[in-house]
């Protein structure tokens, strides 16, 4: 097999499935609500304190983004298991890693990125700026493909099962945790003034480990749910 | 030639069955019958290479598929009994990411010609899939082999919801593949249409 059939296999996913989130926008806008709503509820809740809210702001900004990204997993594979297609995705002629690849990274535009671009905006909310308003987008950036790679994993293994929803996030939250550790405290210590460059650097190892390992358990656990 | 050998299959606790044995070669057609729950879907699906065998093998062109991987998918199109077809997109936009998925990329053109063979006018073609009924839905599923050049084709009941007409022309489309060489396993409660030479029938009692 050629490394053009590759790509093309996964391009083809990928305009796909963005062709997808177009049709049924209300779907792929509500985790980005869903973050908006919850990262404002904060302030209101917290008190409009300046130096409190730039305390929290950090860790109130990835927990959310987290959920959201949780919000957003049932919908990588169960609709086309649910339709066949997926039956059809691991007969196909390639590596079927290849292949969620391509799914996953569907995911990350649809819900990753927009929680990245919409980031410095509710930053500003919690009073941060500068550098550490920064090290904020990029530890986003670097933490949410990890988030949908983690991801992933979880919803293929929940699929076709019954209240999948809730196992997935107990399944998939635990592991969640270091990036949640590594991206709020790359922010905390960039306002602590010592910089945030060795957790964003974790951030990134934790990207290339999981881009290794994430896509060929999730084939696994693919082939799995369909026996 | 796909060869079954000695294949065992059990669902649960229930013995589909045992010890079964057949071949097919090419230009010929393996109808599977039986009743309900006999195992003919799981049977299809050990086929495919979607359900490994619990025992025995399946052979193509002498090479166990479970070795050949990638190499037999590159062999077959397989319709299963779900229609894989997203209800946001069109017929035409369904048919052309189902082919590019399975790597036999086709035109706009060529993805027009095949649902019009099957029946589907070209107004249909730019409708959601929601909208279609049922028959309609399985006749964009079924547009695919129009398409597909591949030599082995495993379709699950394929004739599910169809009208007369729509069966006559997927059963005059599996004359051709047949009479170019290549082979099928058709799942099937109807009667197939074809010469009598090139049937075979496997009756599976469950």
């Amino acid at each position: 097999m050629s490394g053009s059939n590759m790509w093309e296999a996964v391009s083809g996913i990928v305009r796909r499935d963005l062709l997808l989130a177009m049709r049924r926008r209300s779907d792929a806008a509500m985790s980005v609500f869903f973050l908006v709503i919850v990262v404002s509820l904060f302030p209101l809740g917290v008190g409009p304190e300046p130096a409190v809210l730039r305390i929290i702001g950090p860790g109130v900004l990835w927990v959310a983004a987290l959920l959201a990204c949780l919000l957003s997993l049932g919908r990588v594979f169960t609709a086309d298991y649910l339709d066949g297609v997926l039956e059809q995705m691991v007969l196909i002629p390639q590596p079927l890693a290849i292949l969620v690849v391509g799914k996953i990274l569907a995911h990350w535009l649809i819900s990753g990125l927009p929680v990245v671009l919409l980031s410095p905006l509710l930053g500003l909310q919690f009073g941060l700026s500068g550098e550490p308003l920064g090290v904020l987008v990029m530890s986003l950036l670097l933490g949410t493909p990890t988030l949908s790679m983690i991801g992933a994993i979880g919803a293929a293994l929940v699929l076709g099962v019954r209240g999948s929803g809730l196992l997935v996030a107990l399944l998939v939250l635990p592991l969640y945790v270091p990036i949640l550790i590594f991206g709020a405290g790359a922010v905390t210590s960039s306002m602590a003034g010592i910089g945030g460059e060795a957790n964003l650097s974790l951030l990134g190892a934790c990207l290339v480990l999981s881009l290794f390992l994430a896509p060929w358990a999730t084939a696994a656990a693919l082939r799995i749910a369909l026996e | 030639m796909l060869q079954a050998v000695a294949l065992h299959c059990s669902r649960g606790e229930r013995r589909l069955f045992t010890d079964l044995n057949v071949k097919v070669e090419r230009g010929s057609l393996l109808a599977v019958v039986g009743e309900n729950g006999s195992g003919k879907t799981s049977l299809l699906r050990i086929f495919s290479s979607l359900l490994p065998p619990e025992q025995g093998s399946v052979l193509w062109e002498g090479q166990d598929i479970q070795q050949l991987k990638e190499l037999y998918s590159a062999e077959l199109t397989y319709i299963g009994h779900l229609n894989a077809i997203k209800d946001d997109l069109t017929p035409l936009e369904n048919l052309m990411s189902a082919m590019s998925l399975t790597g036999e990329s086709c035109s706009h053109n060529g993805a027009k010609e095949a649902l019009e063979a099957i029946g589907l006018k070209r107004p249909i073609h730019h409708l959601p899939s929601k909208v279609l009924s049922q028959g309609q839905k399985r006749r964009v599923a079924l547009a695919r082999l129009w398409l597909s050049t591949r030599p082995l084709w495993l379709l699950d009941e394929p004739f599910t919801s169809l009208d007369t007409a729509a069966t006559g022309v997927v059963t005059q489309r599996l004359h051709t593949h047949l009479q170019r060489g290549g082979l099928a396993v058709v799942v099937t409660h109807q009667e197939v249409a074809l010469p009598a030479e090139t049937i075979q029938r496997l009756r599976l009692t469950g």
